[in-house]
């Protein structure tokens, strides 16, 4: 049943490769017209050189016409192998890398499209690996490994075409003789896989032992555990020791071993091939021929059994990118869809209903009606459901049920980018662009360079950014690394700041900042909010005071609504929160 | 590289018999044409079967000799680079224990673990390799031409002629495509950036509309990258045909100088065999070699990234006498201490000092990056001073040993760092000798009774990596606790308690104040409600002290101080008292 299920992936992963293909068939039988001529060009010299041998027989004894006429083949046969040899990998390459070019893009576009829940719900690594080592794996397997199994397989079969024609019987011994390589091989690759888990098992333990101590050196030596942590280490470290020792030195076994079957099937090559020539069977030159033949044979074979593995991981990989570009986009704007303008800022939430997880309901009949210029805030435990209504305005999730419109226009029915593009954002996550501050300021958009640095007074992030090496063009890289938390806070205030517009979202915006810092930029903020439909989320309720509503929420439900001085005088979850700010100080 | 050596030093005897058994095998190997000629020459021409077989015996007795010496060899190869690798990640291991944190902070943590994983393992398959393949490789390509110039002095020079072009040719590819490599390589981590942050970034991306500008950027790179690939693919796709034709070229040469030799009675026909098989052995490992030289480059590279950690010496050095304290000193005293992390950036420290007198509880507040963690990481000396002494006990830092100066310190630092273990590990993590009772004592000071009750196996609750088990408050007591445990002279809060809630962070201050060793306390916090009942609060500002006192005095002498207090807790009352 599941061996059935495995299949029908396998196929449609074969078949989703072909499309991409398809493009390039003609380059691909071109490929293998070369590889076929490039085999027997290469297997066809031994023979040649054999036929040269032959006409030296001894002193005063040699044809040298007939040398100069195999020699001169050979010359042909070489010259033509290389230049054959050297279209077919050009092609190779260009049927490689144009797939892999082509299979990142689609990855790509799936990317930019993919919902929201998907990417926060899918570790950013696997996807990130899928679309760079996986397409990599994928088209050296599956490429590679193609040309590899055919010249391969080639490879084999003209060989015994070429000896069975120079001597059957000695050909059959080498065919009996060979597979013992493999064997050897395989029997090994199995007695070792214990040895390798064992050793990988230790190195990933030390590998996070090491994690958890460099981290954290300043606890251990604020407590002075340096020579426990060392003892620690040793212990590990010489585990760690043991089983590399077996597992490098079992796993290069293979190598001599099979080297080994090897040498055993040239001397039998040799024995039964001198013996037939005695007998005048064949020839010296024959026997040179097959002698070089023997010393190839088991190549192949090899290749081929760690070809098939790879062919297997390829398509493996194949299947996860596969199912990366195949996965659901987010529902795309409606044919026609008006782009939303002239936002006035009425917004009006009827009935919503929401939740992440089917069996995990999250809000339910939620009404929400903010007019023009309204400040919203939104207050109450850690997971109740804050954020996510934030994710709904923006339409980052689809509502499951009930509407949310703006000026009277269900969202679900104007461009996505124009929704976006009509609220202002200030997350707690303060992600960064890797580039310079300024274009972490502009995003995008057109601006001066007043204009910014206007920007960036109004955030506060003015002195900050003139304090670093390079000013504005400071690349900051990896996620803003050398920035403090409430540094990289600012510059996402100062984006908003450069190009306000209509609506507002404020998710903990100051959450990283001190609090007087905050003081000054809440006044940048009042600004900000004339006149604008805003929705604050805050943890420190001093920052909400002045809103117009507060809304304050408890597992998915608004269990309250109004203003600060109205819940405070009604008593209830909100004045209790508010009084158990200053509870401490009392004492 | 001095290094390197230094450490293969214990495996001399490994680090010799390796090579020295692999050139062996090469050398039975070398031999195989010269039986093979005597088989065609004498046995064939004679029509001599037993001596063919005799012969043919010698070629399977030379397979087996060679596989003994190959296994030998691998075995002493292994043992080698395996041993040394593992010293090499010890050292490291122990100096960067030593390292003072301006050095850690300097090299950062994430380099200094590359070093110690990827590379330590990068070195030790550069040693394997070298062991095995840096003499074999030569040898047998020098060896079969030694042996040519044994058959046929002439025939010896069409094989060094041979072997200097397929040198030049493998060579001059291989290390040619290095650096078209190295901008596959730089153009392929373009791409995973930009990856990566269409992923973290999606909320923004789509926010500001940015889709289109992401998506040309990683057009840019994807087609860049085809391009840099195809590029360095064609010059190593040069590699297989040109050598096919040279070596082809020379077996031609071979055969036609051959034949003459034969006729004139110089050569014997499998003679002119031997040096044909002599030639096809050689190309095999030219490019082997030349694989092998990569490797080597490149373990080579981080054996130099590890050198440069552990050439690095400790900038801090500790006396081993324990000195003499004065009993009458204050517990804790700042003489104009500045500090500066790297030379010309601003001071994160400048002329602080203060004093604090045994059994006092000190608060020390200020905005986001203004220097309290700085000042109190400086009492356990994690960093030396740039100006300026600090004493504890009457003493200077820099007079203590290590261990005596930071037993006296109850440090709980702003990141909850629990270790893999258990409750218990990490709560004798420096106080090996605790009693249970002392550690569920300690948890109740902490506040953290509740913790342990929650958990099924008590102290033996399994804490995985991290501590990642816990929540951020969980961790956070159990960090406190597990500094109390110590009965420290001095303990220090570094915003240990924010995760708590405040109720918490009264009781546990309360719970402090009252414990029976009577510890200097210092409180690092940004709410002005943890350290309001202080006996003195430091207020920092941008590195400088602005204020030092008591709460109410600090309200009416500090303005900084008055901002932080309004800003969090003052004008929700304010304003209510204004309307």
């Amino acid at each position: 049943m599941a061996d059935k299920k495995k299949t029908k992936i396998e196929k449609k992963t074969w078949l989703r490769l072909g499309a991409y293909l398809k493009k390039y068939t003609a380059l691909i039988l071109l490929t293998i017209v070369l590889a076929a001529a490039v085999v027997f060009f290469t297997l066809y010299i031994p023979i040649l050189c054999g036929r040269a041998i032959d006409c030296m027989i001894g002193a005063g004894d040699v044809d040298f016409d007939g040398i100069a006429n195999n020699l001169l083949q050979i010359a042909f046969c070489a010259l033509a192998c290389g230049v054959l040899q050297w279209i077919m990998n050009t092609v190779n390459n260009k049927i490689t890398y144009s797939v892999v070019c082509d299979v990142r893009r689609d990855a790509f576009d799936t990317i930019t499209e993919l919902p929201l829940s998907y990417i926060d719900s899918h570790p950013h690594g696997g996807t990130v690996s899928r679309v760079i080592s996986d397409v990599d794996q994928f088209a050296d397997g599956l490429l590679l490994g193609f040309t590899q199994l055919f010249s391969g397989v080639m490879t084999i079969l003209i060989t015994l075409v070429f000896m069975v024609m120079i001597h059957p019987l000695i050909a059959l011994i080498v065919v009996l003789l060979t597979p013992l390589s493999l064997f050897v091989a395989s029997f090994i690759a199995k007695k070792t896989f214990t040895m390798f888990k064992l050793r990988s098992e230790t190195n990933g333990e030390l590998t996070a032992f090491i994690n958890e101590t460099v981290g954290g050196q300043q606890v251990i030596r604020a407590f002075s555990q340096e020579d426990e942590t060392l003892a620690h280490f040793d212990e590990i470290n010489d585990r760690l020791k043991k089983y590399s020792l077996r597992a490098i030195f079992f796993s290069s076994i293979t190598n001599p071993a099979t080297r080994f079957v090897n040498n055993i099937v040239y001397a039998a090559v040799g024995l039964t091939g001198a013996l037939a020539a005695v007998a005048g069977s064949m020839t010296v030159g024959g026997l040179t021929s097959f002698l070089a033949y023997a010393n190839q044979y088991t190549k192949p074979f090899n290749e081929i059994s760690g070809v098939v593995t790879e062919l297997q991981n390829a398509l493996a990989c194949a299947g996860r990118i596969f199912e990366l570009i195949d996965e659901p986009r987010y529902t795309p704007d409606k044919e026609n869809a008006p782009a939303l303008t002239d936002v006035e800022g009425n917004i009006d939430l009827d009935n919503v209903e929401f939740s992440y997880t089917p069996d995990r309901e999250l809000i339910k009949g939620l009404n929400l009606h903010a007019k023009k210029g309204q400040r919203i805030a939104i207050v109450g435990p850690t997971g109740c459901g804050k954020t996510t209504i934030i994710n709904l305005l923006m339409r980052f999730y689809d509502v499951n049920g009930g509407t949310i419109r703006i000026d009277g226009q269900e969202i679900r029915d104007v461009t996505r980018k124009s929704l976006c593009g009509s609220y202002g954002m200030v997350l707690q996550d303060t992600w960064l662009l890797h580039g310079t501050i300024r274009d972490n300021i502009k995003m995008g958009r057109e601006a001066t360079d007043d204009e910014v640095i206007a920007a960036a007074k109004a955030a506060h992030a003015h002195s900050f950014i003139r304090r670093l090496p390079k000013g504005y063009d400071t690349v900051i890289s990896d996620d803003g690394g050398a920035l403090s938390a409430g540094q990289r806070q600012l510059l996402c205030i100062a984006r908003v700041m450069l190009e306000i517009p209509p609506m507002l979202i404020l998710d903990e915006a100051t959450s990283s900042i001190d609090t007087r810092t905050e003081l000054k930029i809440q006044q940048a903020f009042q600004t900000l909010m004339k006149g604008r439909t805003s929705f604050i989320v805050a943890h420190r309720l001093s920052t909400i005071k002045e809103a117009d509503t507060i809304l304050v929420m408890k597992a998915g439900k608004i269990i309250e609504s109004g203003t600060h001085d109205e819940l405070l005088k009604n008593g209830g979850f909100y004045a209790n929160l508010w009084g158990s700010q200053f509870e401490s100080a009392d004492m | 590289m001095k290094n390197l050596f230094h450490y293969l030093k214990s495996y001399t005897l490994e680090a010799i018999l390796g090579p020295l058994f692999k050139l062996l095998e090469a050398m039975f190997e070398l031999f195989v044409p010269l039986v093979v000629a005597d088989i065609i020459d004498r046995g064939i021409a004679a029509g001599d079967k037993s001596y063919i077989i005799g012969r043919s015996l010698i070629l399977v007795a030379l397979g087996v000799i060679g596989l003994v010496c190959s296994l030998t060899a691998q075995y002493f190869a292994a043992r080698a680079a395996v041993g040394t690798s593992c010293s090499i990640r010890r050292s490291l291991y122990e100096h960067i224990q030593k390292l003072s944190f301006s050095d850690i902070d300097r090299a950062g943590i994430p380099t200094l673990i590359t070093r110690l994983t990827g590379d330590v393992n990068q070195v030790q398959n550069g040693i394997n390799l070298a062991l095995r393949l840096l003499l074999r490789s030569p040898f047998v390509v020098f060896g079969a031409m030694i042996m040519a110039f044994t058959l046929d002095a002439k025939a010896a020079l069409i094989f060094l002629a041979v072997i200097a072009v397929l040198s030049v040719i493998v060579f001059g590819i291989i290390l040619g495509s290095v650096p078209a490599y190295k901008k596959v390589q730089s153009e392929l981590d373009a791409l995973t950036g930009t990856t990566r942050e269409s992923l973290s970034g999606a909320r923004v991306i789509r926010a500001f509309g940015m889709e289109d500008s992401e998506s040309e950027t990683f057009a840019k790179h994807n087609t860049s990258l085809k391009q840099r690939q195809q590029f360095a693919g064609k010059i190593s796709a040069l590699m297989n045909p040109m050598t096919f034709v040279i070596l082809n070229l020379g077996i031609i040469a071979l055969l036609q100088s051959g034949g003459n030799r034969v006729m004139t009675g110089a050569l014997l026909t499998g003679e002119v065999v031997a040096l044909y098989n002599y030639m096809t052995q050689i190309l095999v490992e030219l490019v082997k070699f030349a694989n092998l030289i990569i490797t080597i480059t490149k373990a080579i590279t981080c054996m130099q990234r590890i050198d440069a950690v552990i050439h690095t010496e400790p900038e801090m050095t500790f006396p081993e006498t324990i000195p003499a304290e004065t009993a009458s000193a204050p517990a804790i005293e700042f003489r104009s201490v500045s500090v500066q992390y790297t030379e010309g950036s601003d001071p994160a420290l400048s002329d602080v000092s203060f004093r604090i007198e045994r059994g006092q509880t000190v608060g020390i507040i200020g905005g986001t990056g203004c220097g309290k963690s700085t000042l109190v990481s400086l009492i356990p000396r994690f960093y030396d001073v740039s100006a300026g002494e600090i004493l504890v006990n009457g003493v200077n830092v820099r007079e203590y040993p290590a261990d005596k100066l930071r037993d006296k310190v109850g440090y709980v630092l702003q990141k909850a760092l629990l270790f893999k273990g258990t409750i218990r590990s990490n709560l004798l993590y420096g106080t090996a000798s605790a009693t249970d009772a002392d550690m569920t004592e300690a948890i109740a000071f902490a506040q953290g009774s509740d913790v342990l009750a929650a958990k099924e196996n008590g102290l033996d609750s399994v804490v995985e990596q991290g501590g990642r088990n816990f929540s951020g408050g969980q961790r956070q007591r159990l960090t406190i606790a597990r500094a109390l445990v110590r009965k420290p002279e001095i303990l220090i809060l570094d915003d240990s308690a924010s995760a708590l809630d405040f109720a918490t962070d009264a009781a546990l201050r309360r719970t402090i104040r009252s414990l029976p060793e009577r510890p200097t306390t210092l409180i690092v916090s940004q709410r002005t409600a943890s350290i309001m009942d202080a006996d003195q609060i430091i207020v920092l500002d941008d590195g400088k002290v602005v204020g030092i006192g008591t709460h109410s005095r600090l309200l009416e002498t500090c303005d900084v101080y008055r901002e932080i207090y309004e800003s969090q807790y003052n004008t929700g009352n304010k304003s209510r008292q204004e309307a």
